[in-house]
């Protein structure tokens, strides 16, 4: 049972500041020690848990982009509002955060630009849905034909069209905001 | 050759993606690990923080109603929780400069970008714990130091005032002497 007593800490004041040394309670976890030979290296032992568990990771993609599919059709029925739009964001996020993990790097970059596009578009409901289905279905067809010899090319050339109406769109709806086009531009 | 003894080791992963939390999951077992407790939320994340009493935290920053940010502000209470000093590794999808920074005010202990790789995220377990660095209080911020190395090259101004401590304490005494006095 982990101890609730406080952390005990070495505190020195300066002028404005304190700087704490808290108890480091993990050190007692380090050792110094010759590696056993038998013994697996930690990451690779984790590589390899990983590896085992990829089997399933197919389908873990097939959940995010149905996921990312139902936040699309909210908007497409509903129109864009605050709590909508932030569900189709955290769905393309996760995708873009993932993807490389799951086994399918390609379809990362397209869920970013449609982060981008959301995450930079000053009024939600200026977010234009044909822009919006266009990164989903992107997504999904990358996804879909990613045992294609020349997905990854494929992936490439949508996004870098994608990225460049996008980027587009967001320029012109961030007129007087020149910090937000330094970043989008990549200027900043 | 250091090792870390993982199997003493208490996890929090914090992250409302299911699959990211099998993920890591997998790896922090892969590592040794034993006892990993998840939260899927911030909210949840304070209430795991404050039963468990993790040694490290794992957060996502992009989290619907209470964000990792957010958990880390939460947590990062001098005087409100038993360990406001616990080690904090936010992983997220954002990598920009600006977010960055954002993620080092609140607090966070170290920052891992996705997609996480057992390397990676091996990498950060082991500099917490085997080099914390000290924590600064000052009016506006409370959390590990965020300059990282102490270099000479600097040519900047100097932020911070007071170059010899004043004081020195030990919080623990300090707080005797308040309880007796």
């Amino acid at each position: 049972m982990r101890s609730r007593k406080k952390n005990t800490a070495v505190i020195a004041t300066y002028g404005d500041h304190e700087v704490i040394r808290p108890e480091n309670r993990l050190r007692g976890y380090v050792s110094d020690v010759s590696p056993d030979p038998d013994e697996e290296d930690p990451v690779a032992s984790a590589e390899h848990a990983l590896a085992e568990l990829s089997g399933e990771f197919g389908t873990w993609m097939d959940d995010e982009c149905e996921r990312l599919d139902k936040a699309r059709k909210v908007i497409v029925h509903r129109g864009v509002n605050e709590n909508n739009k932030m569900a189709l964001f955290h769905a393309a996020h996760d995708i873009k955060g993932q993807a490389a993990t799951l086994g399918f790097p390609a379809v990362a970059a397209v869920a970013d630009s449609l982060c981008r596009l959301i995450e930079f578009t000053p009024m939600a409901q200026r977010i234009p849905v044909t822009l919006i289905n266009q990164h989903v279905d992107a997504v999904r067809a990358i996804h879909r034909e990613y045992a294609r010899s020349d997905a990854v090319q494929l992936a490439a050339q949508l996004n870098r069209k994608l990225r460049d109406v996008t980027d587009h769109f967001l320029v012109e709806e961030n007129k007087g905001r020149p910090d937000i086009v330094e970043q989008i531009t990549g200027r900043g | 050759m250091l090792r870390i003894d993982f199997n003493s080791l208490r996890f929090l992963v914090v992250d409302d993606n299911a699959h990211m939390r099998r993920i890591l999951r997998t790896l922090l077992h892969g590592f040794g690990a034993r006892e990993v407790y998840e939260a899927e939320d911030g909210a949840s994340g304070f209430e795991a923080f404050n039963h468990f009493l993790p040694d490290i935290i794992i957060t996502d920053w992009a989290m619907p109603v209470f964000d990792g940010l957010e958990l880390t502000q939460m947590i990062r209470q001098p005087e409100g929780n038993s360990n406001p000093y616990v080690p904090i590794i936010m992983m997220t999808g954002h990598s920009e400069k600006r977010r960055v920074t954002a993620a080092r005010d609140a607090g966070i202990t170290e920052f891992l970008a996705k997609p996480v790789s057992a390397k990676g995220l091996y990498e950060r377990i082991v500099n917490v714990v085997v080099n914390p660095r000290p924590f600064i209080r000052t009016k506006t911020y409370f959390g590990p130091d965020r300059r990282r190395s102490a270099t000479s090259a600097y040519t900047g101004p100097e932020r911070r005032k007071g170059g010899k401590a004043d004081a020195a304490k030990n919080s623990t005494a300090l707080e005797k002497v308040r309880s007796t006095g």
